[in-house]
């Protein structure tokens, strides 16, 4: 079986990676295209913090500030959060977890790493052009009647990008009801797969709303075609709904993957099954459906119906309970296990910690009185970074660390990965941790110029994001360094349970040599080889 | 056993194909959630501004797609069948109406230019009243996006006919084809069945 | 927490009192349901260390009760806290009658505010300590908030519509007033102070506030100067609707429905004519929207207001 060639090998010629349609060479597209967008998001983070920096507007002016966080806001979105997992390990994994030799569509899927691209394209031209300045909610009539940056532009981008993401879903969902290998029940699925189930349905069913309120930004703006003019009648607040009905379930597409990931990795971690693989499982799925009624929670003090609010507070309360229950059955997966500290874990841990404060806070935001004094301050701001960043950026570079010797065939250098694990975790408090305080105080988010009282703790968040920027910095000089140097990593590195581990690594070109037949739970550990994991870690 | 994996091979790029069309029919539940929030907003203008409509024009368009729906459903079952010549005469014969279709959209929309009734070509003022404005704005981007819907729709027709006919898509193994493209069109009807009530008859 | 706060923003209303303490409590209770997570997963992490000896025998990996109790015992801990900020919430739709109330117009990017007395104001607003306030919130172009952190308060404000926000400010004092919604290039420095002064000092405020006559004396004149009384006037001859007695009453449209004449129907009266016809006269009324800024339509209804209690010449209406 090793004497297969590895889908690395097989073909080196540019020709063969850009008209490829392997589902893991896919993926390295998506990782590569992916990372760049999250460097160009983290420039104009950079540029935020340095501005934030001082009370005055020195390094930027008003309209550049804007249209900073307005395009980090948009390209982290659309061009990194959301298919950061799901298109890259998703696109790797899936099949091979599955026990398939690739997605069900795969031309379909080369097809919408174009799509991203040309969305990609767009956001540059955006970029280049002199950016968007409506911040990434594009509230109308602000960005359909008074913006001046180039809004059509980027909305078309957002538009390109979410066909990408529409495909990529739809891909995932047949593949996982039509090519699971025999005995692959939707019982025994790894909970990773699960997760990007759930993610997938919202995928197909979410973005499409958002494509056609960009669509009508777009007509009111170019041919004063508009449903939202307020002038005639129309409604601001219908525009936020729509927006919303979409971009809440977004933000579960962009912790749902993450879920799944930090499942994997603690069950590695602890040699033992999850703990109630049923609840985890479903909660996936209760999250993905509870998170379609919760949207008018961004929208307290937008002037919707008292009785509206009160609705969606109580069942933003109700869509906690999922989270919880994973989050305590992490815990409790943990309880007598054999718990190695490898950077993965160390990953999965962080995680966990930062979700738990971004989601507390969530509920914190949730509360309708609450929310009156600290919408639109930093403190919301300081919740979604906690989970988005320390969240779901910790999951994808526990995914990176925990996945790359499958994918890549090199062990990566372990002290290197749980020094950066810990420095990101570090840095990421430093950053948002004073955004809580600020936000309480009344700082409110979208801008630069500020009352000096509030520059301590600015200055703090800076600081911190600078050494959040050189530590994500890290992982990418190291794991760079071990595809040369690297020794080679064995087909199973961590001792984990799964069909990815089986085949060796990096994986052959048609993943199975013949498709595998599975006759047993996932997770199956048995109890005794707990401690000759070390084994494996040289 | 070959026809078993074929049959497997059906199965999977249709339900790829329905879970298409449940995101085009979120695109368009957008646009109901809009008509819907302007009926509830101003109750009266939508119903004069509706009015105003020739719903005539849109029963006439309803009938012609609804006929097209059955020529593609004739093109299905003769590709099943194997017989080509019957697929591409259904398949042409549904281009055709479509091509109808847009032909009728056409005119409708050169009538309401001339009565002053289709926005981005009709100056603000000209509405009878501001709501009655919002609610044309609508009428046109649904029905211009169902027509842009329905012209990639002929295409599609048209050019599995074509292949079809010069038989670079030989049946009935490519009827799945078939089927796909008659999924999509009968989802450009049925939008439209549901278009033409909310935006002609919303008395 | 509140000693904290009193660098910036402080707490100035009973209101702001009542929120910090209910933050407080959330906090305490996200500490308390965190607690489990962040003090048994480093435990654990050390205890079942890889390699290290320890008792590990049958560790289960399913319990039902397990689950239930920690999906129900957070949610139900947390539904107690909903029943109580919902009730603070719902107090901020209920302003009391005899509340002062004061007009805000947002625009890019300045507030302008308006006092019964006519007394304008840019970017500041004076209260008296001790009287609730209701201010009505108009918008000129985009969505604003106006957001005074000391009251723990904020409201959009949207085009379109008006909107509310009242508070009872008690301690004399200058605070921040922020706009929150992001609107527009110079949306970080919109902003001004709230200034708390005791009645007294209030009054002497007003007093000091050069002033063409009350805002509803301003509205006549205006509703004069725009031509408003060329048709609404008792001696004109355009067939429209005498507006004495107008507000608060019940107004018959066109369409059978009948609305109450409140603020926001006598503004789109006012800007979109069309849209509610009143019932028995023609749809004669030009719209004024390019001709009356929202703070001139304030006026005019403050004017109309204080017709309420006037009765409708001879003829009255026709409907
Ligand atoms: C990945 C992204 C992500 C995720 C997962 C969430 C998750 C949640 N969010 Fe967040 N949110 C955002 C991204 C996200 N959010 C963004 C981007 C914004 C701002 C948009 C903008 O305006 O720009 C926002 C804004 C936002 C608001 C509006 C704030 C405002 O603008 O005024 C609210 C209000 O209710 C809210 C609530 C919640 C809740 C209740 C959850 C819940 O799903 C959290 C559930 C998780 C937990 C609760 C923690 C784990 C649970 C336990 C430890 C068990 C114990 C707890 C209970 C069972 C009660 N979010
Ligand atoms: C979804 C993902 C995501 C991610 C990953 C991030 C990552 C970060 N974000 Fe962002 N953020 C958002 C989503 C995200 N953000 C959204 C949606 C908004 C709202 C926008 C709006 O209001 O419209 C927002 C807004 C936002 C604000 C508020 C702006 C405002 O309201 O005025 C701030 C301020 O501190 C901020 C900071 C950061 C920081 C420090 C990081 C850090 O984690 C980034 C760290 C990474 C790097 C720094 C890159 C590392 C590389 C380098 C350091 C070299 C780069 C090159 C140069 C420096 C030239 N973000
Ligand atoms: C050309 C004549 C004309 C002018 C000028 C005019 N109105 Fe009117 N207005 C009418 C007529 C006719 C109606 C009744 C039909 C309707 O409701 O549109 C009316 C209705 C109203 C109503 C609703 C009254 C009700 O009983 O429902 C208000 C309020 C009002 N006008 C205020 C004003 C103000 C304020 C101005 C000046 C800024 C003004 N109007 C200028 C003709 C006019
Ligand atoms: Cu006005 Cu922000
Ligand atoms: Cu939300």
């Amino acid at each position: 079986m090793t004497d297969e060639v590895s889908y690395l090998e097989h073909g080196h010629s540019l020709k063969s990676w850009l008209l490829t349609t392997d589902h893991k060479r896919i993926a390295i597209l998506y990782f590569l295209s992916i990372t760049f967008f999250f460097f160009v998001g983290g420039a104009a983070a950079a540029l935020i913090r340095i501005d934030l920096l001082t009370p005055e507007a020195d390094l930027m002016s008003n309209e550049g500030y804007n249209r900073a966080f307005t395009l980090h806001g948009v390209i982290m979105v659309w061009f990194f959060l959301i298919p950061s997992i799901p298109n890259t390990f998703g696109n790797f994994l899936v099949p091979l977890m599955i026990g398939a030799r690739d997605l069900a569509f795969p031309r379909l899927n080369l097809l919408s790493w174009y799509i991203y691209m040309l969305g990609g394209l767009f956001t540059l031209a955006v970029l280049v052009l002199g950016g968007v300045d409506t911040g990434w909610t594009f509230y109308t009539p602000l960005s359909s009647m008074f913006a001046n940056g180039n809004v059509i532009l980027a909305a078309t981008a957002i538009f390109v990008v979410g066909f990408s993401s529409i495909l990529t879903g739809l891909n995932f969902i047949v593949t996982v009801h039509r090519l699971r290998c025999p005995g692959m029940t939707w019982g025994r699925l790894p909970l990773f797969v699960w997760s990007i189930y759930a993610t997938s349905l919202i995928l197909v069913l979410a973005t499409p709303v958002l494509s056609i309120t960009l669509v009508l930004i777009a007509a009111e703006r170019l041919f004063g075609v508009g449903v939202f003019n307020p002038a005639l009648g129309g409604d601001p607040l219908l525009y936020q709904h729509l927006f919303w009905f979409y971009s809440h379930p977004a933000v579960y597409i962009m912790v749902l993957p993450a879920l799944g990931v930090i499942s994997e990795l603690v069950s590695t971690a602890a040699r033992k099954p999850v703990f109630g693989y049923r609840f985890v499982a479903g909660s996936s799925i209760a999250i993905a459906i509870i998170g379609f009624l919760v949207w008018g929670h961004h929208m307290f003090v937008a002037g919707q119906s008292m009785y509206a609010s009160a609705v969606f507070s109580f069942l933003s309360l109700a869509v906690a309970v999922p989270s919880g229950i994973k989050v305590y059955n992490w815990t409790a997966t943990l309880y007598k296990g054999h718990i190695a500290l490898d950077p993965p874990f160390l990953f999965a841990m962080s995680f966990i910690g930062l979700f738990v404060v971004g989601g507390m806070t969530g509920l914190i935001l949730a509360m309708l009185a609450v929310d009156v004094h600290v919408h639109d301050t930093y403190f919301v701001i300081a919740h979604f970074h906690y989970i988005m960043v320390g969240g779901t950026v910790s999951a994808y570079f526990g995914a990176l660390h925990y996945w790359w010797p499958k994918m890549m065939g090199r062990w990566l250098p372990l002290v290197w990965g749980r020094l950066s694990a810990i420095f990101i975790f570090l840095g990421f408090n430093l950053t948002f941790f004073p955004q809580f305080i600020l936000g309480y105080l009344g700082m409110p988010r979208r801008y630069h110029v500020y009352p000096a009282e509030f520059q301590t703790l600015h200055v703090l968040s800076s600081a911190g994001a600078s050494v959040l920027g050189l530590a994500y910095l890290l992982p990418f000089t190291y794991l760079l360094y071990s595809l040369r140097h690297g020794e080679k990593a064995p087909p199973n590195p961590w001792g984990a349970t799964g069909l990815e581990w089986t085949v060796p690594s990096p994986p052959p070109q048609h993943n199975f040599h013949e498709l595998p037949t599975v006759d047993g739970p996932p997770y199956q550990y048995p109890m005794e080889m707990g401690n000759e994991g070390e084994a494996a870690h040289g | 056993m070959a026809d078993v994996a074929e049959a497997r091979r059906r199965d999977t790029t249709l339900m790829g194909m329905y879970l298409f069309l449940a995101s085009e029919i979120m695109l368009f539940g957008g646009l109901f959630a809009v008509a819907l929030a302007l009926r509830l907003l101003h109750p009266q203008d939508v119903v004069a501004a509706s009015r105003r409509l020739h719903y005539g024009v849109g029963a006439a368009n309803t009938v012609v797609l609804l006929t097209s729906s059955l020529a593609v459903a004739l093109a299905v079952a003769a590709a099943e069948m194997g017989k080509a010549k019957g697929t591409v005469a259904g398949l042409l014969a549904a281009a055709g109406l479509g091509v109808g279709f847009l032909a009728l959209k056409a005119v409708e929309y050169g009538m309401e230019i001339r009565e002053r009734l289709l926005p981005a070509f009709t100056p603000a003022d000209a509405f009878e009243s501001p709501a009655a404005h919002l609610f044309l704005d609508l009428y046109l981007i649904a029905t211009a996006l169902h027509a842009v819907h329905v012209t990639v729709g002929v295409g599609l027709l048209a050019g599995l006919a074509w292949r079809v006919r010069r038989s670079g898509l030989p049946l009935p193994r490519g009827a799945t084809g078939v089927e796909v493209v008659g999924l999509y069109w009968h989802l450009v009807d049925v939008i439209w069945v549901f278009l033409y009530p909310v935006l002609y008859l919303v008395r | 927490m509140n000693r904290l706060l009193t660098f910036w923003g402080g707490q100035a209303s009973h209101h702001a009192h009542q929120v910090d303490t209910l933050f407080l409590g959330l906090a305490a209770l996200a500490v308390l349901l965190s607690a489990p997570v962040f003090i048994l997963i480093p435990w654990f992490a050390v205890k079942y260390r890889r390699g290290k000896p320890a008792d590990r025998a049958h560790a289960a990996n399913r319990s039902v009760w397990l689950e239930v109790s920690w999906a129900a015992i957070p949610f139900l801990a947390t539904l107690a806290f909903y029943v109580w900020s919902t009730r603070l919430y719902i107090d901020l739709y209920q302003p009391p009658a005899e509340a002062l109330a004061i007009n805000a117009v947002g625009k890019q990017w300045m507030w302008k505010f308006q006092h019964p007395g006519g007394q304008a104001e840019i970017n500041e607003l004076h209260v008296p300590s001790g009287r609730p306030v209701v201010v009505t919130l108009a918008s000129q172009d985009v969505i604003h908030s106006l957001f005074v952190p000391a009251l723990r308060l904020k409201q959009d404000v949207v085009p379109g519509r008006y909107t509310r926000l009242w508070f009872t400010a008690d301690t004399p004092g200058s605070y921040a007033l922020v706009c929150a919604q992001f609107c527009g290039a110079d949306h970080a420095v919109m902003g001004g102070r709230l200034v708390v002064q005791t009645p007294a000092d209030y009054a002497r405020w007003l007093e000091g506030m050069g002033t063409d006559g009350s805002l509803a004396a301003q509205g006549a004149v205006l509703f004069r100067t725009r031509g408003c009384s060329g048709c609404h006037g008792a001696a004109s001859t355009v067939h429209a609707p005498p507006l004495e007695g107008l507000y608060g009453r019940p107004v018959p449209l066109a369409d059978g429905n009948v609305v109450t004449a409140d603020d926001q129907y006598l503004r789109d009266s006012i800007l979109l004519p069309q849209a509610q016809v009143a019932a028995g006269y023609p749809a004669v009324m030009p719209t004024f929207q390019n001709v009356l800024g929202e703070d001139d339509v304030l006026k005019l209804i403050a004017y109309i207001k204080s017709l309420a209690d006037a009765r409708p010449p001879a003829g009255g209406r026709h409907d």
